[in-house]
């Protein structure tokens, strides 16, 4: 799709969620939407240095809840409004990115992902720690009055849809510009693209500090969403299994896969949480993942290319 | 609060819980320090043996050590069998990285999710016979419950060791992590021997979480506390060193019991982390090094 | 220009125990056509990722353009008129052919002499029997095919010294003096070439001087003739 015209779908999707959060629907399709929104940022973001770079990050929830934990702490001493908290929260998870990122980029790809695997644990740790933002027990959050379209979770529902199409909008950006395919280079061999001149561990930096930084985004308005933030919800392991599963799905060498991805897993999910139980919902995306990885490594992307032959 | 009663304390308290860290940690030494296979789901069969080990106790009275032994040719097959797959899927086509950890990444979430669904979050713990007994050594007191632990981690160290070194597959595998094309010359097929390294990795896990079980309590997220503490000591023993293991085991162990005993319980997880890291910084090579 | 366009000097390179390079020097003059061999192990590997950047030194200094870079990492030196060729092909494997070309267009050549643009990647794939599969994934290439793109992506980002490490292994005589005859064009039109190779009528034929390398030390150099008569050459190859 050519840049105009997708900036023009862009813009036929925010206008589409703002009517959508006017009509009034059933109120539980914008706790849901809401979901499905906040894992089309979350699956963007991970296959920004997943996909692209092909460094996996198995901590997602640290990102994630580091975005969440920004955000309390401001609304617990500022009372910061919705837009510092986004990006705020974005900022302390890019620098979390930065740092896993310096500290580990050096060495092969799989230290990071142990890194980041190990991160989740130990940041979770810390944050049960740490009494101001609620400690183990939790913290309640009030949410503001007097929201745009009259309740607050139309309201992020309206926002988070902002914030995916960013997301995605930046996804693309990177993907097409010559960083992409810098980033492409290194995922296809990076002891070519560097003695090709791809300067690699600065590209890998930065899709670490730009993923992380998307992570946090997600994460930021969760505190309004919930209300009330303890570390396992916010830790929680779905969204770790979830960042993955939802671009291996939909297909990692493009940022429509993760769209794809994070739409069919998302819904699929709020299903069977519904259903059956959201362990056993789990246990399925789990088995999904698993048989995608091994059957059809490109994902849904990847099916649909064979199927038209190319 | 400073004593060095205190003080001796801890460390005996982290020699051997160390000595048990190493036991866990073979696995992780054996597949990724000497094969390279970033098996990243070595802690939830750690966890699957504990469990196995607590099923086996609550319904038959059994040992959690008998049950371990005892179940390693199960856990060796379940090992055998992941590898192959793997094999198959990732590493014939030359796909290992990406795609093979979130292989492992996918087993490790199917079995923690399946034992929370079939187990519940409850905490479970053996108690052992021996559990509740203790012993005065040069003035410090030492829990049978790490102690025996404690000398099992050694022996399998100990046993690691001599089939690495003086048996024919061990040699074998020693020689696969060095030099692929020689063992081919040598008429083994490294195929067959890494899935041989891959089942003792596996087998190890049985016995591992069955002493695990037996010294604190676990419940199906416990594996993740120890995914940081057994690479760790992997990286720090020097990847593949098994000896190297049971000293990294050791040092990280007491690091632990240090921190807990004069700061607080809840930082030990820092600690392999930060030992992870560090270890890592200090890696000679860089990226094109091993 | 004054002073070699490549200096090496007293090389150390360990692997743990192992010593791979034992005070390697050599010197390499610009537009020269050099050939570097030895037998298996010897180090000539090694010595071109030390000069490539892909493996840091233990002591020894490597200044090209009389510029230290010792310290450089791998893409800067690309940048600088370093190129190196793979003796296992290392393809982008997710890219096309012309693609494959683009990175080093835009990453290494950018801002020098013939900079970037899908014009010169086609330049490049005609000159060197590519550009009817400019358009196909690596996968779909003959083994040959790999050695040229491996080549084409050396030449694409526009070498001053351009190393090629064993591009002629396992191919037939033909397919030998294809390969042969891009680099003697490669050198006409001026750039360096460091050849490693275990072809020897290849290196006879092509180089201008040899080095000689056994068990990570330089045992001989001159011109091809004297080094075939050289007894310590015959000796690291056929032994005592």
């Amino acid at each position: 799709m050519k840049t105009g015209r997708t900036l023009l779908v862009a813009l036929a999707v925010i206008v589409a969620g703002i009517l959508l959060a006017k009509l009034r629907v059933n109120p539980y399709f914008y706790f849901a939407g809401y979901v499905i929104l906040q894992y089309i940022v979350i699956a963007t973001a991970w296959n920004i240095l997943g996909g692209y770079a092909g460094y996996v990050n198995f901590g997602t929830p640290a990102f994630f809840a580091m975005g969440a934990y920004t955000a309390v702490f401001l609304i617990r001493s500022v009372h910061a409004p919705l837009p510092v908290l986004i990006v705020a929260g974005g900022l302390v998870a890019a620098l979390l990115g930065l740092g896993i990122g310096y500290l580990t980029l050096r060495l092969r790809g799989t230290f990071f992902s142990i890194a980041t695997l190990a991160l989740a644990v130990v940041l979770q740790t810390a944050i049960i720690n740490w009494e101001y933002v609620g400690g183990s027990r939790g913290l309640s959050v009030i949410r503001p009055s007097g929201p745009p379209f009259g309740n607050y979770v139309v309201f992020l529902f309206t926002v988070m849809g902002g914030l995916a199409v960013v997301s995605v909008l930046v996804a693309r950006f990177i993907e097409r510009s010559w960083i992409g395919r810098g980033l492409a280079a290194l995922r296809d061999n990076e002891e070519a693209a560097e003695c090709m001149g791809v300067p690699t561990l600065k590209l890998k930096l930065f899709a670490t500090t730009v993923s992380g930084f998307f992570l946090g985004v997600a994460g930021a308005p969760f505190p309004y969403y919930v209300t009330f933030v303890e570390p396992n919800s916010a830790f929680a392991l779905d969204y770790a299994v979830n960042a993955l599963a939802m671009p291996m799905i939909g297909g990692t060498t493009s940022w429509v896969g993760p769209v794809i991805g994070a739409v069919l897993l998302g819904t699929a999910s709020q299903l069977a949480t519904v259903t059956i139980s959201s362990e056993m919902n789990l246990f399925i995306v789990g088995v999904v993942l698993v048989a995608f990885v091994v059957l059809a490594p490109e994902g849904i992307l990847g099916l649909v290319r064979k199927l038209r032959g190319r | 609060m400073f004593s060095w009663d205190l003080l001796a304390n801890a460390v005996v308290a982290g020699l051997l819980i160390g000595g048990f860290y190493a036991a866990v940690s073979l696995g992780v030494g054996l597949i990724f320090g000497l094969l390279d296979i970033a098996n990243i789901a070595q802690p939830a069969f750690v966890i699957l043996g504990s469990y196995a080990a607590y099923v086996l106790n609550s319904s038959y009275g059994l040992d959690p050590i008998l049950t371990g032994l005892l179940l390693t040719p199960v856990f060796y097959l379940l090992g055998a069998a992941v590898y192959r797959v793997y094999y198959t899927s990732f590493e014939r086509r030359g796909e290992e990285s990406l795609r093979g950890l979130v292989f492992f990444f996918g087993i490790l979430f199917i079995i923690e999710v399946s034992l929370s669904i079939i187990f519940g979050v409850d905490y479970r713990l053996i108690q052992t016979w021996y559990g509740s007994r203790s012993i005065e050594f040069a003035g410090v007191g030492v829990a049978f419950r790490y102690l025996v632990p404690f000398v099992v981690g050694v022996a399998m160290t100990l046993a690691l060791h001599l089939f690495l070194g003086r048996t024919f597959y061990g040699r074998a595998i020693m020689a696969v992590s060095q030099d692929r094309l020689a063992l081919r010359l040598m008429g083994a097929n490294p195929v067959q021997i890494k899935t041989i390294a891959f089942g003792v990795g596996i087998a190890a896990a049985s016995l591992a979480g069955a002493l695990l079980i037996s010294i604190a309590p676990v419940i199906p997220s416990t594996d993740r506390d120890y995914i940081g503490r057994m690479f760790a000591i992997t990286v720090l023993g020097g990847m593949g060193s098994i000896g190297g293991t049971l000293v990294a085991g050791i040092v990280l162990g007491i690091a632990e019991s240090l921190m807990a005993t004069f700061f607080g319980p809840s930082w030990s997880l820092a600690v392999s982390f930060g030992i992870l890291l560090l270890a890592l910084a200090v890696r000679p090579a860089g990226l094109f090094g091993r | 220009m004054a002073g070699p366009l490549l200096e090496v000097e007293g090389l150390v390179k360990r692997f743990g125990g192992f010593t791979a390079l034992n005070r390697v020097s050599l010197s390499v003059k610009a537009g020269e056509r050099f050939g570097l061999i030895g037998p298996n192990g010897s180090g000539k590997t090694t010595l071109i990722n030390c000069v490539s950047g892909a493996l840091p030194v233990d002591s020894g200094s490597i200044r090209f353009e009389g510029r230290e870079i010792t310290a450089l990492p791998p893409h800067q030196r690309t940048r600088l008129g370093i190129v190196r060729s793979f003796q296992i092909p290392k393809p982008f494997t997710s890219m096309t052919v012309r693609e494959n070309l683009g990175i080093p267009l835009e990453y290494a050549a950018a801002g020098r002499a013939g900079g970037e643009g899908s014009a010169d990647a086609d330049e490049i794939l005609e000159s060197i029997g590519l550009h009817a599969k400019a358009h196909l994934r690596p996968a779909g290439l003959t083994q040959i095919e790999m050695r040229k793109l491996e080549l084409a992506r050396a030449m694409a980002a526009r070498p001053k010294l351009l190393i090629s490490d064993e591009a002629m292994a396992g191919l037939s005589s033909t397919e030998v003096d294809d390969i042969l005859a891009i680099l003697f064009r490669l050198n006409t039109q001026g750039i360096t070439i460091i050849m490693i190779e275990h072809i020897m009528r290849a290196v006879m034929r092509f180089s201008e001087r040899i080095v000689v390398l056994d068990a990570g030390e330089r045992i001989a150099e001159g011109t091809p003739d004297e080094v075939v008569r050289n007894p310590a050459v015959e000796k690291a190859y056929l032994g005592e």
